[in-house]
């Protein structure tokens, strides 16, 4: 169980991490301003636990 | 997942790069402030003055090492009295969303002088619970309490380890050795995974732990401080394992006569993972789980604030004792934290008193602790020491 809990919490870690970097890649693509103030939100709490601050 | 590909589109006018320059550092600085707040609630540190009755200051993982380095690796204090006697383990910080329960045993740190027996005391059971309040339940991430001296700040936490420390969550809970079904979450609840195993998750290495101190010192009465909602039944009561049948009502009928009503309620034997059952069933210990009011916790109420959590008013459960959905009475003057504290104080205190009685070859006796309308009187704050002025060696945090 201990062990189990282990593996899947490295492979959401890394899954913060790669969907945070889409996040970021889509804002820095996206020209519609709705679309930017979108992604920054949704960015804020990957970001959160990818430092484990929440 | 797909990557904007209509980029064409600039309806909000103005230079893209300048709009994203902003925007980004708008987003920074609320991952900033937020992160910080988070950041400074996890880590805060609670002092705790030591009494002149704390003789030693052990860690829980001198009983399990395998708790040794993580966040639940708590403080344990030890009250050698100057006669011999019986072994109490006094315990808060279960769920920490109930103060009143660290608080209670924050009180007996700072002032308690064992004259006969020994007791031992942890502040915080479930350390890593003190690090995270309710997800979505826009709890206070702490509280202050004024003192003489000041006021002191204490993190508020949650019924359950922080998911930073314990995840990810099962779908069902099977609770270990029984086999039983519970919530999910409770997975994560330290008051359900008694007795633990030594390679469970962290809450059940925590509770393993507990039990192997309760085990080694060879404790005679453990007692889980705990407040709990005024919809829940089990509420201003005394839950105890068979075994510590007759020191509960013997308690329960000195404090309903002299000090305040308090009911005894029996441990279900067949409603494991809690305290009073495992403890019970897995070592030598009689064990009793001590309940006092809470507005704070109850689903009916307004406002979550400090405020509330502190005076214990609130006029939504109110108006649900109106409808008669409570199981304690609740009016204008609400559950302030003092009653809920010195309740505790003084349940402990007689629960001394009463053991001495039934056991008088193995006493327990001691001073300095307030006792209910000590609590009220003066406040709690007033029993909490100004760590500026503690003696050397003698300022612990939590």
């Amino acid at each position: 169980m201990a062990i189990l809990q282990t593996l899947i919490t490295v492979l959401y870690y890394g899954l913060i991490a790669y969907v945070a970097v889409i996040l970021i890649w889509n804002f820095s693509k996206t020209r519609k301003w709705e679309q930017e103030v979108l992604y920054i939100i949704v960015l804020i709490p990957f970001l959160l636990r990818l430092f484990r601050l929440k | 997942m797909t990557v904007a590909g209509n980029g064409s589109e600039n309806r909000g006018g103005g230079a893209p790069l300048v709009r994203k320059l902003v925007l980004g550092a708008l987003g920074v600085l609320l991952l900033v402030t937020s992160g910080l707040s988070f950041y400074r609630h996890r880590h805060l540190e609670e002092p705790v003055v030591l009494s002149d009755g704390v003789t030693e200051v052990k860690k829980l993982s001198d009983y399990f090492d395998g708790i040794r380095g993580t966040v639940n690796d708590c403080n344990v204090y030890f009250f050698e009295g100057a006669e011999p006697g019986a072994t109490m383990f006094v315990m808060g910080g279960t769920h920490p969303e109930e103060p009143a329960a660290r608080l209670a045993a924050w009180l007996i740190a700072e002032n308690a002088v064992m004259e006969q027996g020994r007791l031992i005391v942890v502040l915080s059971g479930n350390r890593s619970a003190t690090t995270v309040t309710r997800l979505g339940g826009a709890y206070p991430p702490d509280f202050a309490i004024p003192t003489d001296w000041g006021a002191q700040t204490f993190r508020l936490g949650d019924r359950w380890s922080n998911p930073l420390d314990q995840w990810p969550d099962p779908e069902v809970y099977i609770h270990y050795p029984s086999r039983q079904y519970l919530a999910y979450v409770d997975a994560r609840n330290l008051n359900r995974t008694w007795p633990g195993r030594p390679d469970g998750t962290l809450t059940e290495r925590t509770t393993y732990a507990l039990l192997e101190l309760i085990r080694r010192e060879n404790v005679d009465i453990f007692i889980d401080l705990h407040e709990a909602e005024l919809q829940y039944p089990v509420i201003s009561t005394i839950v105890t394992h068979e075994r510590g049948e007759e020191l509960a009502i013997f308690v329960s009928m000195m404090l309903s006569d002299e000090e305040f009503n308090i009911g005894t309620e029996y441990s279900p034997k067949n409603l494991h993972g809690l305290s009073h059952r495992e403890v019970g069933d897995a070592s030598q210990a009689i064990s009793l789980l001590f309940e006092a009011p809470e507005p704070f916790l109850d689903a009916t109420r307004g406002r979550t604030t400090r405020e509330q959590l502190l005076t214990g008013i609130d006029e939504f459960v109110m108006k649900a004792g109106e409808h008669g959905l409570l199981f304690e009475h609740i009016d204008e003057s609400g559950w302030p934290i003092d009653v809920r504290v010195g309740r505790h104080t003084s349940t402990v205190l007689q629960t001394m008193e009463a053991w001495t009685e039934l056991y008088p070859d193995r006493p327990l006796s001691c001073r300095g602790v307030p006792r209910y309308a000590e609590v009220i009187a003066e406040g709690l704050g007033h029993w909490l020491h100004d760590p500026s002025e503690a003696a050397p060696g003698r300022l612990v945090t939590e």
